[in-house]
């Protein structure tokens, strides 16, 4: 027994490593593998991101490529896990990746980074903890602002709009809801409105009616919401059902499309300040959205655009330095802006900073008539 | 003849695995490197399900006792041998402290009680910040380094990884063949002859459960400098159930069991990468139909087949198992 | 106290779904011996097949609700039995338990694949209307979950105490040889009883969907919590499986309110480990013989 089990190995291994015998890099195509969450808790932002970047791709090789070469992305799923993100990102860099796409996650992102970062290789990362900027990465780009970024942008807004003394937060407990979470504590110290009440839910609960009576008995004058879209539809329903009346305030998700349908009626009148609306009266997004639903058959998220962009910001840089060397495209990026009207892939003017932090103007935005409104911009800080 | 052959494959399959990472990419070193550290862990499985006849849903969790106190002991300075121990103890410890209670009651409660348990360490994990960093975990652990022998290039820290499973695979040997092992394996196949024979069937199933849990713990202290990062997700009650099927594919009970299970699910979808979301779809299938026809796993099967033939072509069927993989 | 009063009846509505779940999942331990870690995605399929039925088949909604039953009464029940556990009986209870963790993977890859990943929207069986007790605000919704689960275990203990098919039911599960040998079908009554699970499921499904949504990965959370459910209540009753559920709604709720929100989820596994310790039977069960 004992000797066939070896022999089954050692036929195992032939194979092995036969089959994993890397292929040769082609010269004229450039390589940027889309390593995102296709499965798993992440999948909805993943496949977005992927479906925006594809895009992208396809247009820019339907142009003639990046300096000529067109652009070969492959997906990599990490199945929302860390572990596996960073494998794969390692593996994105042996096929010989020019620039990596991903991940969206920010718990992958900041386990992946540290790889590319090693080998020096440009990464368009879709998380918004704010984590990922502050360890001094210089190959990270967000594509989107981080949440140190965002949740201050709600905070004039609370102040001086609202007027609120008194705030509730309610947010999901994993590293996505506890980076926006304690940025928001951060802020609420800062400007001295008092939070009541702190209530932070489990991925996946089904009961929220114990979450938001809490906050009902709290006397809080507005409620932060940072909540993934499923959980924002169900807290907006049992908020409708128990006659919730402050303000429900999100960052991002809470006015979304996805979570109006969800939640059927019940977002009528939430905020959320947003940093890419799908829904933003902008011609140049108008066209992005009708596009993606064209092609897809589904409408986008905001992390459709920015995979989109993503793509887009690797080409602009890219035919700036004239050359394929990700080291100086991380270069260029940093403090690099891209103007939408000379760049119109990016479909907003873009900056970045010396810390791969993206800015640009933002929205707030409410739900009126079960469609998310931009009812103002926020400059790009 | 079956005596003198066994050294000899165990020295080819040893070289074997020497080989494999030479001249592959960063990549493949870091997924062989995670083949054998979930193989260490599906071991200790395998002791406390192949052996001792308990199901535990909590591997994952002695995984991470294992990662996370190894993270806060070399973060803290200390090296990496006397982290690893701890590991192993604390492990060995709460394994010994969970089993105690839940073995009394027969049946499934071993089971009932372990996945508890492992959803409450997640939480633990999750919510206790001040000790495990919360959601955002801990990283940038050391990896090891003894002096001359430096693990922070993939390919030496894949032979460090190898040289650890090998010591962890010999002791394992030592253990089911003592006559403790023998006792194991009396309980599995009879409990009642076993406990007729003079057997303490609970003190024997309690110290199979602990030291499954302890190469738990070793896996663990191996991930840790692996992977760099550890959070609460890559413990949780999933990766329990994921490493249970490891040892139910390869084969319960089995010595090299663990090794084919770990292999079907880390190294499988290297192979099957074309079929793209339908991986998850074709290895569950593939596991429904492997209960169907074959319940004792991918060696039973290869035992199976190998009676189809006669000796001569013993090898072959081998091989043809092997390839099939 | 409204507060108090809100978060108790809420629980109690939710947790009369998880009752539900955990009342197949006792069901089908007594009838195959197997812990089937498949269940929370049996409640989670059902809701996809009331959907194909509204968008795909254009079915009004209660047609729908109808097509959705009996697709799940097939699959989840006779294919189950036929396909998964019937060929598997006889190499023993260990390849059966890791066959369903396969087969929950599986339904859920597999509904991720063919319906996606996104939660999907789920319509109201019950009016939307709202009153308030002393208050606490309670929906017709709330009081329809309770009214269902009441009855079903109302209903189901009525079917196998006083039916003969009931009876010869119980008689299996208690003793197969014996009841075989007093001439009942025993192979066409453990397939009832996976007939039952799977339209308790369903039912299950139905009554969760329009506020939980519908989702692939909505089994993870509800397998775990039905499995739970049944430890506690017990696992050889089918009220033990209702308070179970019930326990487990309000407690989650009551300690969220009062004492932790960080760790809501640990009060009923630690309850398990407890009653584990203290009654392996479960809170209703009796340690002797199996009622269905």
């Amino acid at each position: 027994m004992k000797r066939q089990q070896f022999l089954a190995a050692a036929a195992l291994f032939a194979t092995a490593t036969l089959g994993f015998s890397g292929a040769a890099s082609a010269q004229e195509v450039v390589k940027i593998p889309c390593v995102c969450e296709l499965s798993g808790a992440g999948a909805v932002s993943g496949t977005n991101y992927r479906d925006g970047a594809r895009m992208a791709v396809d247009e820019i090789n339907a142009a003639g490529g990046i300096l000529g070469r067109k652009i070969v992305m492959t997906d990599m799923d990490t199945q929302t896990d860390p572990q596996t993100s960073r494998a794969l990102v390692q593996k994105a860099i042996d096929s010989g990746a020019y620039a990596i796409m991903g991940t969206v996650y920010s718990g992958s992102t900041i386990v992946n980074m540290m790889v590319a970062q090693r080998a020096g290789i440009v990464q368009m990362t879709g998380s918004e903890a704010p984590n990922i900027t502050e360890r001094g990465n210089p190959y990270i780009f967000r594509t989107s602002s981080g949440a140190q970024k965002g949740v201050p942008a709600l905070t004039a807004y609370f102040k001086d709009q609202l007027k609120v003394k008194k705030i509730a937060v309610e947010w999901v407990n994993n590293d996505f809801g506890k980076g926006g979470h304690d940025v928001f504590r951060k802020e609420m110290k800062r400007v001295g409105i008092d939070v009541v009440a702190d209530v932070p839910s489990e991925q996946g609960q089904a009961d929220f009616s114990a979450d938001v009576s809490k906050i009902k008995n709290s006397g809080a004058q507005a409620v932060f919401v940072y909540l993934n879209e499923e959980e924002d539809a169900r807290f907006l329903k049992e908020a409708k059902k128990q006659g919730l009346k402050v303000p429900l305030v999100g960052e991002v998700t809470l006015t979304g499309q996805k979570v109006i349908d969800l939640a059927g009626g019940a977002a009528e009148g939430a905020f959320a300040h947003v940093g890419l609306a799908t829904s933003a009266p902008i011609p140049s997004i108008e066209k992005f959205v009708a596009k993606f639903k064209k092609r897809y058959g589904r409408d986008t998220d905001h992390n459709g655009i920015k995979g989109y962009i993503g793509i887009y910001a690797i080409k602009y840089a890219t035919e700036m330095i004239g050359k394929f060397d990700s080291k100086a495209l991380a270069k260029k990026l940093h403090g690099l802006t891209l103007d939408a009207s000379k760049y119109p892939g990016m479909l907003l003017t873009t900056s970045w900073d010396q810390h791969g932090e993206l800015s640009r103007e933002s929205f707030m935005t409410e739900v009126k008539n079960g469609k998310q409104v931009v009812i103002g911009t926020v400059p790009a800080n | 003849m079956k005596r003198r052959l066994t050294p000899i494959l165990l020295v080819v399959g040893l070289a074997l695995l020497i080989v494999a990472p030479l001249g592959q990419t960063d990549y493949i070193k870091y997924i062989l490197s995670s083949w054998l550290i979930f193989a260490i862990a599906a071991m200790g499985l395998n002791l406390t399900l192949g052996y001792a006849g308990q199901i535990s849903l909590a591997q994952a969790s002695f995984i991470g006792i294992g990662a996370y106190t190894t993270a806060l002991l070399t973060l803290a300075g200390v090296p990496w041998i006397p982290s690893m121990l701890a590991a192993m103890a604390v492990s060995f410890l709460v394994g010994l402290a969970l089993g105690f209670p839940a073995l009394r009651v027969q049946g499934h409660f071993l089971a009932f009680v372990t996945l508890a348990f492992n959803t409450l360490f997640y939480l633990v994990a999750r919510n206790e910040d001040w000790l495990t960093g919360g959601p955002y975990g801990l990283s940038g652990m050391p990896r090891p380094d003894f002096w001359l022998f430096d693990t922070n290039q993939n390919l030496p820290f894949y032979y460090f990884t190898l040289a650890v499973f090998v010591v962890a695979a010999a002791l394992m040997w030592g253990i089911v063949r003592s006559p403790w092992g023998r006792a194991f394996k009396g309980l599995r196949e009879n409990p009642i002859r076993a406990e007729s024979l003079g057997v303490d069937t609970r003190r024997i199933t309690l110290l199979a459960f602990a030291i499954g849990s302890a190469y738990g713990g070793l896996a663990g202290a191996l991930i840790s400098p692996l992977v760099q990062f550890i959070n609460p997700d890559s413990f949780a009650l999933v990766q329990s159930i994921r490493i249970l099927l490891m040892v139910v594919v390869g084969g319960a009970g089995f010595f090299f069991g663990p090794l084919f299970g770990a292999a079907m699910v880390i190294l499988l979808p290297e192979f099957l990468r074309f079929t793209e979301g339908y991986y998850l779809m074709i290895y569950a299938s593939a596991v429904i139909v492997l209960m169907v026809f074959c319940p004792s796993g991918l060696i039973g099967a290869g035992q199976a087949l190998r009676e189809r033939f006669r000796p001569g072509h013993r090898v072959r069927g081998d091989m043809k198992q092997g390839s099939q993989l | 106290m409204s507060q108090f009063l809100q978060v108790f009846l809420s629980g109690l509505s939710t947790g009369s779904i998880y009752a539900l779940a955990a009342i197949g999942f006792t069901l089908l331990w007594q009838a195959a011996q197997t812990v089937n870690f498949a269940q929370g995605e049996f409640v989670m399929l059902p809701a996809f097949f009331v959907l194909i039925g509204i968008h795909w088949l254009h079915l009004p909604l209660w047609l729908s609700l109808i097509f959705g039953l009996i697709v799940a009464v097939i699959v989840l029940g006779l294919l189950f039995k036929k396909v998964v556990v019937e060929p598997m009986l006889p190499n023993g209870g260990l390849p059966l338990i890791i066959a369903t963790m396969a087969l929950s993977i599986l339904l859920k890859e597999g509904t991720k694949q063919f319906y996606g990943a996104e939660a999907q929207p789920f319509p109201n069986i019950f009016p939307q209307t709202t009153m308030t007790l002393d208050g606490a605000v309670i929906s017709v919704q709330d009081i329809m979950n309770l009214v269902v689960s009441l009855g079903v275990v109302v209903g189901l203990t009525l079917f196998l105490n006083r039916t003969r098919t009931g009876r010869c039911m119980q008689a299996t599960a208690q003793n197969p040889e014996v009841a075989e040998i007093l001439g009942v079908n025993v192979k066409r009554m453990v397939l009832y009883t996976f007939l039952v699970n799977a339209a308790l499921a369903a039912l299950a499904s139905f009554l969760i969907s329009p506020i939980y949504l519908a989702k692939f990965s909505n089994g993870e959370t509800l397998g775990l919590v039905a499995f739970i459910a049944a430890i506690v209540g017990g696992f050889n009753q089918i009220r033990g499986a209702l308070v179970g559920g019930l326990l487990i709604g309000v407690l989650d709720n009551l300690t969220a309110t009062y004492v932790t929100t960080e760790y809501r989820a640990a009060l009923p596994l630690v309850m398990l480990i407890v009653i584990i310790l203290w009654r392996p039977q479960g809170l209703l069960g009796t340690s002797e013989g199996r009622q269905v």
